[in-house]
């Protein structure tokens, strides 16, 4: 069907909305990559055999959706119009959750969350901590829609802003409304959107290209995949609209070749959205043309930056170019080309709709609207957050993160990927914007937090991202092809045991040198990681280098498996387990480790019941 | 080699450089590896210099020109799952393997490798085998994990 006008558009949109009424109770299933791998994809199958059977067709509505946030606890079932969340559920619980809730009204006690912290369970997704916290401006409507159905999206809005763009707005108004929003690149670097838009904009030539970045390279990061593979109609509308803005008839979006699901629902919103007018000619009737194609990525970190991913876009292998000429000027095929990712494209259709003031409103001085973070590692409610700009730190990791699990003590917040830093537990009560981490030495990054407590050591975190950084340097500058690599050898020296007096020194002028003269973004933040644990957690170097320990118990050529003798009871459980038949002892005594055959595997101690095996 | 379906898979996506990665994952795909014979056909078909093609099969992570395994181990190394002891994990295959990461076993049945982050960091550390995602793995069930493969 094919909308031609605002008129046309709003209209449907009412008789969806209708429709929807019809359904009493709509059980929502999250169906994105996290809950998909807890087995999302039974647990619906078994809500759509189940309800048949029950004979529940008319009055209930089942739909998979896309990702809702809180990945920790999946498969997620959510019951509508109560917002009854019931986490981990199997499809072995299903018949119960319809004829017990959906029928009967009863709230299944097992299947409820419990509060890490107060214990308490709670019976309505509205009162978890988790997501009260949060303002899910970008996130919100990811639980309510079916991403493979752009009638959901419709149905809660969708496309409007486009209309409105292209009826009400010249190209000059849509970018002057994004300036004004202080709306910031989510990608990592946090330049200013609208004036990007602008220098491309009045960038000469004659063809220009818009792009959507989603190779998602950060580890730990993922609200991108989320976004795109939730709600990539968002995603599709900031595009076209920033087309209509800078003039362009073409666009890409560049998906990391992990997202598999990420691709096949922003293929189905492409083919949708054609069929609907949104994208293709004459869209809204407005003479305006556009067409956005998908681009695979080959698993290459490095493409992530934007003439990369151009260089890649032109069937070349992913390497940056200097960055004295501008992509916004001469971008893929020379052409001018805006570059954005996913997470700021979403920003768009907020922005377009609700106008700039109001996004003003939301943030911090200079870091305006809301931030996804992906809150994982040691961390009890890991999942997707999106709050204010500004927020605490604490109130991330405490508020609606519940803290580190096991009672263990907080170490660091890693923010910004391998180009950031270790943001030290004293730094905790620090408003989490593009600016402020920027001065702890970090960076916002994609917005990727991993929590790490005191059993990580950062000496091997540091040593982690060179490593990453090493295989994943394209190798055609030197400071980073060779730099890094220097430094990680350092590094690996350290943690093996072997460090000498002026290592550390030494690393920090590499470190320096690789920072100042490296050919773009990769190589001039590789050194963030390392720089940082150097500042916040000189002693563990200190630890590693002088009295060769590693005091977190993870570098494995520094630390010994040993066996309490007060808590070992003598069961044999780690004799039998150990693959290097490494421990012996007699049963009911005290058992030894043979430290000339132990690997530090660490399977005793993750088989021992009385915890009494640890490294030191 | 079935050409047929090699060019089918060309067809599909066209001569257009910005899916030529994506031809070559399809390739892939459907061959478990990228053989030289369908590199060169490529090459003559879209009219690219089969060094190009040799480049970015090389350049590209996500590209083998060695055939893999029947079954596929994919670890997760993310920050996530690194702090997860994601490494142990790693450790604990090839030690059960005989392999390193990016090695297949004599016998061609797994090929060990790791991803930068899968972005399941609520599950980590995880493992995939085969595509089906295996959620907050510990060294002790790496064993019965890889037993339960061999037999397929």
């Amino acid at each position: 069907m094919r909308i031609e006008s605002i008129q046309e558009l709003e209209k449907l949109r009412k008789t969806l909305l209708n429709e929807m009424k019809k359904a009493k109770t709509r059980i929502r299933i999250c169906a994105g990559t996290g809950c998909r791998a807890c087995g999302a994809q039974e647990v619906i199958d078994a809500f759509r055999k189940e309800a048949e059977k029950q004979g529940l067709d008319l009055g209930v509505e089942i739909k998979g959706t896309g990702c809702h946030g809180f990945c920790e606890r999946g498969t997620l079932v959510v019951i509508q119009p109560k917002g009854i969340l019931y986490q981990t559920v199997k499809p072995e619980d299903v018949p119960e959750i319809l004829s017990a809730t959906v029928e009967g009204g009863e709230i299944i006690d097992r299947l409820l969350y419990v509060d890490p912290v107060s214990q308490e369970k709670i019976t309505y997704e509205k009162d978890i901590p988790f997501y009260k916290k949060q303002k899910r401006l970008l996130l919100g409507m990811n639980p309510d829609i079916d991403p493979t159905d752009i009638m959901d999206y419709i149905a809660c809005g969708g496309y409007s802003a486009l209309g409105k763009a292209l009826t009400q707005m010249t190209a000059e108004e849509v970018v002057a409304e994004v300036k004004t929003s202080g709306l910031r690149g989510r990608g990592g670097g946090g330049f200013p959107t609208g004036t990007k838009w602008e220098t491309c904009r009045d960038a000469p030539g004659d063809l220009r290209y818009v792009i959507c970045n989603a190779d998602e390279g950060d580890p730990g990061a993922y609200m991108d995949r989320s976004l795109l593979e939730g709600n990539p109609h968002s995603v599709l509308e900031g595009m076209i609209i920033g087309a209509y803005a800078i003039g362009a008839n073409e666009g890409y979006i560049y998906v990391r070749n992990e997202y598999p699901l990420a691709v096949e629902n922003a293929r189905k919103a492409i083919e949708e959205a054609k069929e609907c007018g949104f994208l293709g000619e004459d869209i809204f009737s407005t003479g305006f043309e556009f067409d956005v194609k998908i681009a695979r990525g080959g698993g290459a970190f490095i493409c992530g930056e934007s003439s990369a991913l151009m260089t890649s876009l032109e069937g070349k292998p992913g390497r940056p170019k200097a960055k004295y000429i501008h992509t916004v000027k001469k971008g893929l095929w020379e052409r001018p080309t805006n570059l954005n990712n996913v997470e700021t494209w979403a920003n768009v259709p907020l922005i377009i709709n609700n106008g700039s003031q109001w996004y003003r409103a939301t943030g911090t001085e200079g870091s305006k609207g809301t931030k996804i973070f992906s809150l994982v590692g040691k961390i009890n409610n890991t999942g997707l957050v999106e709050v204010p700009m500004g927020m605490p730190l604490r109130e991330i990791v405490y508020g609606i993160g519940g803290g580190v699990p096991g009672g263990k003590k907080l170490k660091a917040v890693q923010t910004g990927g391998p180009s950031g830093g270790c943001v030290p537990e004293d730094l905790i009560d620090m408003p989490v914007d593009f600016d402020q981490l920027t001065k702890a030495g970090s960076m916002m990054g994609s917005g990727g937090m991993i929590i790490m407590d005191e059993n990580t050591c950062m000496v091997d975190v540091a040593r982690y991202f060179l490593n990453f950084l090493k295989d994943e340097s394209c190798g055609k500058c030197l400071p980073c092809r060779e730099g890094i690599k220097r430094m990680l050898e350092i590094l690996n020296r350290i943690c093996e045991g072997r460090g000498v007096e002026g290592d550390v020194a030494l690393l920090g002028e590499i470190a320096q040198t690789v920072q100042e003269t490296s050919l773009c973004a990769l190589g001039g933040s590789a050194p963030n990681p390392l720089l940082t644990t150097l500042k916040y957690f000189g002693d563990e170097y200190v630890a590693h280098v002088r009295d060769k320990k590693c005091p977190a118990g993870i570098c494995k050529d520094l630390i010994a498996y040993a066996i309490s003798e007060e808590k070992c009871n003598g069961c044999g459980a780690c004799a039998k387990a150990c693959p290097s038949k490494a421990i012996r002892g007699e049963k009911k005594k005290t058992h030894v480790i043979d430290h000339d055959l132990c690997t530090k595997c660490g399977i005793c101690a993750e088989t021992c019941r009385k915890q009494a095996i640890a490294a030191a | 080699m079935e050409t047929q379906n090699l060019d089918t898979i060309i067809e599909s996506r066209g001569n257009d450089s910005s899916q030529l990665i994506g031809i070559l994952q399809d390739i892939q795909a459907e061959y478990n590896h990228l053989p030289v014979s369908a590199l060169m056909q490529v090459s003559e078909t879209l009219k690219i210099p089969f060094s190009r093609l040799y480049s970015i099969a090389t350049f590209f992570k996500a590209f083998s020109l060695e055939p893999r395994g029947r079954h596929i181990i994919t670890v997760c190394m993310g920050t996530a799952c690194h702090v997860r002891k994601a490494p142990r994990i790693v450790d604990e295959v090839c030690r059960s393997l005989g392999i390193k990461a990016g090695q297949t076993t004599a016998d061609r049945l797994f090929t060990l490798e790791t991803v930068n982050c899968l972005g399941t960091c609520a599950l980590g550390p995880v493992m995939v085998i085969d595509g089906k995602y295996y959620g907050n793995v510990t060294v002790k069930t790496v064993g019965a994990l890889l037993k339960k493969y061999e037999k397929i």
